[in-house]
């Protein structure tokens, strides 16, 4: 038997920028203008994750199947499928994609053509620092509830109940109870807080680093309480 | 324009129908029109809590598939003659509720009576929601037990979302109605205790109903317990319950306590 191993399992929510084909049909054409393409940029497709956008388009699992295969042939491997009837999905095809969200072109087609040498080679858009985000919730979360916020910080006036969540990509703060899960620095923020009235939560997660309720101090349990990350430990102490 | 009422809680079993009986026949005592309109279609209950099983020729559902007048399908009690039932079909489900067909009745209802009383099926599902849907004030009955209390949370959460009030943007009024409350159990810890609840849940408190053999007798003939036995112990909580309702200030006793609460509790708002 192996020995169970200590350490926590991180999960995370991370974003990633993927480049989305839009084939049309019949895709025969489409592939020789695909060609010529690549043939003009060679490695484009390389080593990057591709979406399949088939939104509109009258196909089955049959045609599908033969363009991944196609696709594949020219090294373009197609992470997953946007747009697509969940019919012609499946075992063996990729799986579904859904809410992404368009960026510049700019950002998609620069970024192959080796490292930017200097800072004015940046794409202009990356140079705008966005403000940090806050949500405020004047009232409890019950349970069921699930308040997603990525953008940025969570005060909660109220107590989150038993199974209801809050998931943010910044602090979360909760004047009340804490009886749900808080989920902080859920896009990957490792200064990212959790502060409460009240500790009894189920689950508690900073950055991919999640601590459930039996790992939690029983001293602590009741108490306000500020949790935070100490390198891959969650540190959980009294607030004065 | 009447007022209309939603008796919820998301978990079955605690004392929905039974508080809905109850509530509707304590304020049919004080010369108030009320009817009580069973939700659960499948699965109806309110009837034989009435005593009124043996009198349902049409319901709810035949009403809204227009088969029946609403006029036909209600039920006028044999004690109390403010008091109606809208009883549920047994052998429909409740895909045959309509949203438009559960619009037309409840319009029509509350032109008619001071107090429409909805008791809401268990559970989360169509039938809970469309009960819950017209509903200017909810009373969430819950127990004193952790799964009562978070499946009523859960309902205090989808009736600030999933109700006509809510997406008005107006705020429901929520009531808390605590049954089988056991004074002994509470003290040895078996039980939550008032104020656990009622900081979990956060809403103002209704009324406390004390575990009791009446309320049982009093479904098993056919009658709600406000009816049966008006000096029993929880007719007398029932009595206070639906006072509170219709908004008189009445002090709300801890069964097993001899000071009262209400400075504590009662005019405390929802955090």
């Amino acid at each position: 038997m192996l020995t169970p191993d200590s350490r926590s399992i991180r999960i995370k929510g991370r974003s990633f920028l993927a480049v989305v084909l839009t084939p049309d049909l019949p895709f025969d054409d489409w592939l020789v203008r695909l060609d010529d393409l690549a043939s003009r940029s060679a490695g484009f497709f390389l080593a990057r994750p591709v979406v399949l956008d088939v939104a509109g388009l009258e196909i089955d699992r049959t045609d599908l199947k033969a363009l991944i295969a196609a696709l594949a042939e020219r090294n373009v491997s197609v992470m997953s499928i946007e747009g697509a009837r969940h019919s012609i999905l499946g075992p063996g095809l990729p799986p579904a994609i859904k809410g992404g969200r368009p960026v510049s072109e700019d950002a998609v087609t620069r970024e192959p053509v080796a490292e930017p040498r200097n800072a004015e080679e940046k794409p202009a858009t990356a140079a705008v620092p966005q403000p940090l985000q806050s949500l405020i919730i004047r009232e409890p979360v019950r349970s069921g509830q699930s308040v997603m916020f990525p953008e940025g910080d969570v005060t909660v006036i109220g107590s989150v109940a038993s199974g209801a969540e809050v998931i943010a990509g910044g602090s979360i703060h909760i004047y009340g109870a804490l009886r749900g899960r808080a989920m902080a620095g859920s896009l990957g923020n490792a200064s990212a807080r959790i502060f409460c009235r009240k500790l009894e939560a189920e689950l508690i997660a900073i950055d991919g680093i999640y601590k459930m309720a039996d790992d939690m101090d029983p001293g602590l349990h009741g108490q306000p309480v500020q949790l935070w990350l100490d390198g891959e430990t969650i540190i959980a102490d009294t607030l004065i | 324009m009447g007022k209309v009422i939603v008796v919820t809680s998301g978990k079955g079993g605690v004392g929905k129908t039974t508080s809905t009986a109850a509530l509707g026949a304590a304020l049919a005592q004080n010369g108030d029109k009320v009817v009580v309109v069973d939700f659960d279609v499948g699965l109806r209950n309110l009837d034989l809590v009435m005593g009124a099983e043996r009198r349902v020729v049409y319901d709810l559902v035949n009403v809204i598939q227009g088969e029946a007048k609403l006029t036909q399908a209600l039920i006028r009690d044999k004690r109390l003659d403010t008091l109606f039932l809208l009883p549920a079909s047994q052998t429909r489900d409740k895909d045959n509720l309509t949203t438009e067909g559960v619009d037309r009745v409840i319009t029509e209802l509350k032109r008619v009576f001071d107090w429409v009383i909805c008791d809401s099926p268990a559970g989360i599902e169509r039938g809970a929601t469309l009960a819950m849907r017209h509903a200017d004030i909810a009373v969430v009955v819950t127990n004193p037990e952790v799964s009562s209390v978070r499946d009523s949370d859960r309902i205090i959460g989808l009736l600030d979302s999933k109700t006509l009030k809510a997406e008005r943007g107006e705020r429901m009024e929520k009531h808390l109605l605590l049954t089988r409350y056991d004074p002994a159990r509470a003290q040895r810890g078996d039980m939550l205790k008032v104020e656990d609840v009622l900081e979990i849940l956060s809403i103002p408190l209704l009324g406390i109903i004390p575990e009791s053999m009446d309320v049982l007798r009093a479904s098993n003939i056919g009658a709600p317990v406000t009816l049966a036995d008006a000096r029993s112990v929880p007719a007398l909580a029932y009595f206070e319950a639906a006072r509170r309702l219709a908004g008189e200030i009445v002090p709300v006793t801890v069964p097993g306590e001899k000071r009262g609460i209400f400075g504590k509790f009662f005019g405390r708002k929802a955090a």
